[in-house]
């Protein structure tokens, strides 16, 4: 269940450059919302709203403010639906806005916030090995390699305590890591659009995608120990 | 390859941009240790996991206010 449900992405690797995904002339989600659908657009702030507070976090100080943020993102959709030229896709529209809103709220907020806090999430090591060095021997293989969590009950893997300690490890990540995770991850959006959304290249996508899953592999591994 | 090679091929691996020969070799292995099958298991895993912070309600208030925003948008 826990493969099977809702995968944003290929359970196996495509293969190098991948098939572009050919999207659909018209969108189902935008000509609900064109034709003032009041149960699509129920079900579309449902759909995102885990992945739009995530994203919204990683500028603001606490959920309220990101709640706020949420809000004038669909209230600004809304507004400006009409000029939309669906040049991308209505969900990297949205995400869009809302990267907007939530940066430009952030700098409103640093003038109020101590300096401390507000750098606090950034930077971040893009460099170095993701996995303790210590764990492998001189030849390079493994010398304490990783337990196999196949004998972890599924039950435990998705009860609520892991989901906290999950949303905790993406908490902590470096902003610049955090923000690719949550746009692939947990958006589902994929790496093409995120280097759209972020401006950043592909090498820098893999880079931070790949450290921040691992950090995140490791923060399980000591819980699942 | 070194499996200290190998875990940092892994989200390359999954997203489908190791070349052809390198994917090859990656695979190779793979098939032949257990540990860094072990350690991609794990990654995915935690990729599936992650996926899992999307379930969230949106707050009633929230939503009520989102709702009445749409009404008067809609009747505008």
């Amino acid at each position: 269940m826990l493969f099977s449900s809702r995968t944003p992405w290929p359970e196996e690797p495509s293969t190098y450059p991948g098939p572009r995904v050919v999207r659909e002339p018209t969108d189902p989600d935008l000509e609900a919302l064109r034709s003032k659908d009041e149960a699509a657009f129920e079900a579309l702030i449902g759909r995102y709203h885990g992945p739009m507070m995530r994203l919204a976090m990683t500028y603001l100080r606490d959920r309220g403010a990101a709640e706020d943020a949420v809000q004038e993102t669909w209230l600004t959709c809304l507004k400006t639906l009409d000029r939309f030229e669906g040049r991308s896709s209505l969900k990297t529209w949205i995400f869009g806005i809302l990267l907007n809103v939530a940066r430009s709220r952030r700098r409103k907020e640093s003038r109020i916030l101590p300096f401390t806090s507000l750098f606090r999430r950034e930077g971040g090591d893009d460099r170095g090995p993701t996995v303790d060095p210590r764990r492998f021997g001189k030849d390079g293989m493994w010398s304490t390699p990783p337990d196999s969590w196949s004998n972890v009950p599924e039950t435990r893997l998705l009860d609520r305590e892991t989901g906290e300690k999950v949303k905790a490890a993406i908490e902590q990540l470096p902003s610049k890591q955090r923000e690719v995770v949550i746009l692939r991850d947990v958006a589902g959006f994929e790496a093409d659009e995120v280097c759209a959304l972020l401006s950043i290249s592909q090498a820098n996508q893999r880079v931070r995608l790949h450290r921040g899953r691992a950090s995140v592999r490791k923060t399980l591994e000591e819980y699942l120990r | 390859m070194t499996c200290r090679e190998v875990v940092e091929l892994m989200t390359d691996y999954l997203d489908g941009f190791l070349s052809p020969a390198d994917r090859a070799r990656f695979e190779d292995h793979i098939h032949g240790c257990d540990g860094c099958r072990a350690y991609l298991a794990q990654l995915r895993t935690a990729r599936s996991l992650i996926g899992r912070a999307a379930d969230e309600p949106v707050p009633e208030p929230l939503k009520a206010e989102l709702m009445n925003a749409f009404r008067s948008w809609k009747s505008s």
